[in-house]
């Protein structure tokens, strides 16, 4: 039998296994699992997924919010595709070696540009994978806390062989003169030339060695693929592809399975949500702009993602209610994902709108919440909040005749909103109403307010808390509770415009709330308002205010609504100077107040998110005032100014003073 | 074994009470009602109990502004029966009227063990637990915070103050007036509610004429003067703290 | 008709408590207006000396082995036989869970009309406080017999105490047996711990110190100022600090010279422990609180910030 032959069924026979195990787990993993799963509405909108296809996995545009390692994987991502053609060729090789063992495959071995191409990706590529491994190895950075490097660096050891063996094979048929498209392997070339001086068999050995090293790695590569994180290899095209478009702010409804709501078991997550846990390559970037992470708490993104993905994977295993050593299984909700991790998000969405591949992290931890909240398993703090939000509308406890006393010294009289017809109805929310830091910045918004005539009311007693928090924390229906109410309340007054200050509100109001007749909801952020009357003129300013300033992006008006410059262009009306934090826009780091947490008691934390943000802001050199524009800031802030003695180096605003100073 | 809790509704003190134009009652118009923080802690009580040992639980309350929520609440606890008494309990109830219309249906139910708060805060004519326990024969033993069904007896931890507890024994069937839960009232989802609002059955019972007597003759009810308020002290931590060491000083404290 | 004041004596673990003596007081008060009988009944084994700073015109003492120590059947049973023979006109019991734990029965099984909270007596009206303290009622006490329990705020212990015992009556006690309930036995609080009702400057938290991390705050405020530290049951429910720190109904009564309360809303219960200080300052942040209408000064501010300022300001003293 001659070498060739022997090589056509030695490749034959590695393809089979190599595709046979790999197509084993492929079909154990998405066709067995994901039909565990619930199903999953994906909206249509064609052109916006192709448009994320090349944007995001072609373009891999977010992978460039860390520029040097999101450099580095353009290259290993475009060298895989790109060098995946030279692994083709090596099989068809191969496969027809017995009859030609020096077959040159038509296009992919005769193509000059293409080869070219392919040379100097393979460079990129190893530049890359070295920067990679120093990256793991030695560098070891926090993100990577929890993660199997090993798998990474084991899979970037492989693509470096595959790479090095490559040009090595390259090189030496340069060298034997079989190349036909020599002169477009610049690269190879130079390889070859190394081994040039040694005698024709010597290189033959080396070439048949690196081309067997270079196909074994291959099928290895592949046969592992689908186990562990670089399933992700595989899964990041459809994620991205099936990402969710609603808007951001939007939450899903609540699962019902077998008549209850949320999610206890791993089954009861849609298969969509599934794909997501396979597709976490763990890299942490979700990690490190965490707020519960980083202040300490256990809840990471990525770690509860991988759990996650470790318990669709066990479970799948599993037919009886006990494991094979008859220990009870976990459950999930409590054991493998502990109460901790899961009241501790904020809902901040930085994780989300970090990862390169758009995994949801929020809304698996809020489908959990819903689960401890029909079981009962609240703190006590958050079911004081949840029961006083019940019966009074409002989560401080107070009657709800209390929401409007602090209008009571007010001349002239603000509009009922419920009697008279007014253009803008002012949602105020609980803590602008009841929290007795807002008084001073409520008034002063109603100076303004009175000060361009606007025509505006409020619904007094009629509102109640817009529920955007109690979704958060996993009460629905609670939230359909308030919601009920202040759809009445709406609908019993004439408007056109509801205008709020607090983003929360403003969240969902926009984007949950169902709309009435048929007519979508017109609503507007205060700074949105603002910026509308100054543009129009109907806002003018007597003075220039010249503070040195920062600008903190509320999370549900920044990342989640993406208004990031109204405010901005208010402030600066204002005649105020901006200079941004490190962590701007959509990098904004979260205050802790969100998803409920304002109701719960804190936990074991090391430093405050807030505390955090203003040690941040005291670094940047003369500004004098932080500004915020949500009530659920100024009261953390102001709190965190204190906490961290920073009372005489920065003032926290709301953006209303400037814009009442400035009147 | 059967539970029998007996949950009240009273003014919200949240809330301002006015007084009527007769002048010796309370406007029941302004007034918002709540549940009896102590008939609340008596509910989960028997729910503990149920859960532990497999009773059945009948919660039973008088017919007051809110008290089907209270009843399906109570049924999404887990009570597996809720009764309405219907009667004129806004205008012509006090506990002895209460604790009397109770009496027949309750003993009908024949309850091991009847459970209630041990006070309400409008109690002016004394408290429905020990009046009702009187009515149907049953010991009774209030104040209590822990409550153990061993062996046909209830071994009961009766609070005192200062911390001290005592524990007693009381043999079954006893009515306990219930201070505390051994672990405070469990949150019930909305939609579970809501859910409770859909499938349990609410039984309506009605009462025979209440007789309001058994209580104090009342000549006049009125708001304390609130002349005596504190005299405050304005201005921010730092003004305070200043005039506050004056104070100290003044009573010789500092 | 027979205008005989009946107050039945509160005593646990060989003492007599505080509302014993403010009944007494309020008794007296009342004797005063119905031109009345003071009598002290007094229930207990060996317990005649339990009797001998008790200011009354007459003592009624039951002796009985059942009666060493309360149980509410012993005394339902024992008082019933004495009221239907004595037919007083009034006979007071404590609001408390002793007193409580007899009042409404005896109410229902002698058909006797009962006022719930009693405050103090106006001549010889009665005035109630109900509703958390924020409704107060007057009226008549039925005759001929009325059962009356008290709370106390009316009356100081002091003016109900005598130097010597009242002049005993005697009475035949029923035989008492086959009670349904049973004292087992009294679990001890935390001891070898400060009594706080004897403490003269108290820093006491409430709800508003929200966090058990702050706690640390009023310890040291409580250290520059020589103080001790308590709390209002949402505290000690916690956990925060142990039972022997619970000022109120349920815990201690406290007469310090001055009583801090921070963060504590003054809920009628806690109330009921602080009445006899002599200036209390309450700090809160809630202008509504009940707490002001008692508290001799108040501040609407925030309660750690307040701390941390004022162990500042008393150490540079």
């Amino acid at each position: 039998m001659s070498y060739g032959t022997i090589k056509t069924i030695l490749v034959l026979i590695g393809l089979i296994i190599t595709f046979g195990l790999f197509g084993w787990r492929m079909y154990q993993l998405l066709w067995i699992n994901l039909r565990r799963g619930q199903p999953s509405q994906i909206t249509r909108n064609w052109r916006e997924r192709f448009k994320s296809i090349i944007v995001y996995v072609a373009g891999q545009k977010r992978l460039f919010r860390f520029l040097i390692p999101g450099t580095a994987h353009f290259f290993i991502f475009w060298g895989f595709v790109l060098l995946s053609l030279t692994i083709l060729q090596a099989i068809i090789e191969g496969l027809a070696a017995f009859a030609d063992p020096h077959f040159i495959v038509p296009v992919l071995g005769t193509f000059g540009p293409l080869a070219l191409v392919q040379d100097f990706f393979a460079v990129f590529v190893i530049f890359a994978v070295v920067y990679a491994l120093y990256v793991r190895i030695f560098a070891n950075p926090e993100r990577y806390k929890g993660s199997h490097k090993e798998q990474g660096v084991l899979v970037l050891i492989f693509i470096l062989t595959i790479m090095v063996s490559l040009l090595i094979m390259n090189g030496i048929r340069i060298n034997l003169g079989v190349d036909p498209i020599a002169n477009w392997r610049p690269i190879s070339t130079a390889v070859g030339s190394m081994f040039a001086g040694l005698s024709a068999s010597t290189q033959i050995i080396i070439e048949e060695t690196s081309y067997w090293i270079h196909l074994l790695v291959v099928f290895i590569f592949l046969t592992e693929l689908p186990i562990g994180k670089h399933f992700h290899v595989i899964t990041s095209v459809p994620a991205v592809f099936l990402r969710n478009l609603d808007p951001k702010g939007k939450l899903p409804a609540a699962p019902e399975f077998n008549g209850e709501v949320g999610v206890s078991k791993i089954e009861q997550y849609t298969w969509r949500q599934m794909l997501d846990f396979y597709t976490c390559t763990e890299c942490g970037r979700c990690q490190d702009v965490c707020p519960a992470y980083s202040s300490g708490l256990t809840l990471s993104p990525k770690l509860l993602m991988m759990d996650l993905r470790d318990n669709l994977k066990e479970t799948g295993k599993l037919t009886a209610s006990k494991s094979q050593d008859g220990t009870p299984i976990k459950e999930l909700v409590g054991d493998v994902i502990t109460e901790e991790v899961i009241w501790a998000c904020t809902s901040c969405y930085a994780c989300d709108q970090e990862c390169p591949l758009f995994i949801e992290h929020v809304t698996p931890i809020i489908d959990m919440r819903r689960y401890l909240v029909i079981e009962g398993r609240v703190d006590d703090e958050l079911q004081d909040a949840l029961t006083n939000l019940a019966r009074y509308g409002n989560s401080f406890g107070k009657s709800a005749r209390a929401r409007a006393r602090w209008t009571r010294n007010i001349e002239p009289k603000i509009k009922d909103a419920r009697k008279e017809k007014v253009k803008y109805l002012w949602f105020l929310g609980d803590y602008a109403s009841l929290s007795p830091t807002l008084s001073d910045i409520t008034q002063k918004t109603v100076e303004v307010f009175q000060n361009v005539e606007l025509d505006f009311g409020i619904l007094y007693e009629g509102e109640q808390n817009s529920g955007n928090d109690v979704r958060r924390v996993g009460e629905e229906g609670l939230f359909e509770m308030l919601v009920e109410n202040n759809i009445s309340e709406f609908n019993k007054s004439k408007h056109e415009v509801i205008i709020t200050t607090d983003p929360h509100t403003y969240n969902t109001l926009l984007n949950e709330y169902p709309s009435t007749n048929g007519k979508n909801r017109s609503v507007l952020h205060y700074s949105e308002l603002l910026d509308q009357l100054i543009t129009s003129g109907q806002l003018t300013f007597s003075k220039k205010l010249n503070f040195n300033v920062t600008y903190h992006d509320p999370c549900y008006l920044g990342r989640y609504n993406g208004i990031y410059n109204a405010p901005r262009r208010v402030i600066e009306a204002t005649g105020c100077t901006i200079t941004e934090m490190p962590r701007n826009h959509d990098k904004a780091y979260c205050c802790g107040a969100g998803g409920g947490r304002i109701w719960m008691s804190e936990g074991e934390i090391t430093e405050r998110p807030s505390e955090s943000r203003i040690e941040e802001a005291v670094q940047l050199i003369g500004v004098t005032d932080f500004v915020v524009a949500c009530p659920k800031d100024v009261t953390m802030y102001r709190d965190a100014v204190k906490t961290t003695g920073n009372e005489n180096n920065i003032v926290v605003k709301d953006l209303i003073e400037l814009v009442h100073a400035a009147l | 074994m059967n539970i029998v809790v007996i949950v009240k509704l009273v003014p919200d003190l949240v809330e301002e009470i006015e007084i009527s134009e007769s002048g010796t009652s309370l406007d029941m118009e302004w007034l918002r009602l709540i549940i009896n923080e102590f008939d609340d802690h008596a509910l989960e009580q028997a729910i503990l109990i149920k859960e532990e040992t497999g009773a059945n639980v009948t919660v039973i309350s008088p017919e007051l502004e809110g008290v089907d929520d209270i009843l399906y609440t109570a049924s999404a606890r887990g009570a597996d029966r809720i009764i309405k008494l219907l009667g004129d309990f806004e205008n012509n109830s006090n506990c002895h009227a209460l604790a009397k219309a109770l009496s027949t249906l309750t003993s009908d139910l024949q309850p091991d063990l009847v459970l209630t708060g041990v006070q309400a805060n409008d109690d002016l004519d004394g408290s429905v637990g020990p009046l009702l326990a009187e009515y149907l024969g049953y010991p009774y033993v209030g104040y209590v915070a822990g409550l153990k069904i061993e062996n046909g007896k209830s071994r009961i931890k009766k609070e005192y103050p200062g911390g001290l507890v005592a524990e007693m024994e009381a043999s079954l069937p006893a009515l306990i007036g219930i201070q505390a839960a051994e672990s405070p009232p469990r949150y019930v989802a909305i939609s579970k509610v809501r859910q409770a609002m859909k499938t349990a059955d609410l039984e309506e019972i009605e009462v025979s004429e209440l007789q309001a007597s058994g209580g104090p003759i009342v000549e006049r009810m009125y708001q304390p003067e609130t002349g005596d308020r504190a005299t405050m002290i304005d201005g921010d931590e730092e003004e305070v703290a200043a005039r506050l060491i004056e104070i100290f000083k003044e009573l010789g404290v500092l | 008709m027979n205008q005989e004041i009946y107050v039945v004596i509160e005593h646990l673990q060989g003492k007599v408590s505080d509302i014993s003596y403010i009944m007494l007081s309020a008794a007296q008060n009342l004797a005063n207006s119905i031109n009345g009988k003071v009598v002290a009944i007094l229930l207990g084994q060996n317990a005649q000396i339990l009797a001998n700073d008790l200011l009354a015109d007459n003592l009624i003492y039951i002796d009985h082995p059942e009666l060493t120590e309360f149980t509410s059947v012993a005394y339902q049973d024992t008082l019933t036989n004495l009221i239907q023979a004595n037919q007083p006109r009034v006979i007071i019991f404590g609001n408390t869970s002793i007193g409580s734990d007899v009042a409404s029965v005896l109410s229902a099984r002698l058909g006797l009309p009962m006022i719930n909270a009693c405050h103090h007596f106006e001549n010889s009206q009665f005035v109630s406080q109900i509703c958390g303290g924020k409704i107060m009622v007057e009226g008549i006490i039925p005759e001929p017999t009325a059962i009356i329990t008290m709370i106390p705020g009316g009356y100081k212990p002091e003016e109900g105490k005598s130097d010597h015992p009242p002049e005993t009556m005697s009475f035949d006690p029923p035989p008492i047996e086959d009670l349904p309930v049973k004292l087992i036995g009294y679990l001890e609080p935390d001891t070898g711990d400060v009594d706080i009702s004897n403490e003269k400057i108290l820093v006491s938290v409430g709800r508003g110190i929200q966090t058990e991390d702050n706690l640390e705050l009023a310890t040291e405020l409580a250290e520059v100022l020589g103080a001790t530290v308590c709390a209002s049951r949402p505290v000690v429910d916690q956990g925060w600090l142990p039972t022997s720190r619970m000022v109120g109904k349920s815990g201690k009564i406290v007469k310090p010279k001055l009583y801090l309360a921070m963060g504590i809303s003054g809920a009628p219960e806690h109330v009921e422990g602080i009445t006899d200080s002599e200036v209390i300052v309450a700090i809160n942040t809630d202008p509504t609180a009940p707490i002001f209408d008692i508290a001799t000064y108040g501040a609407e501010v925030d309660l750690l910030d307040l701390a941390e300022i004022l162990v500042e300001k008393i150490e540079d003293e």
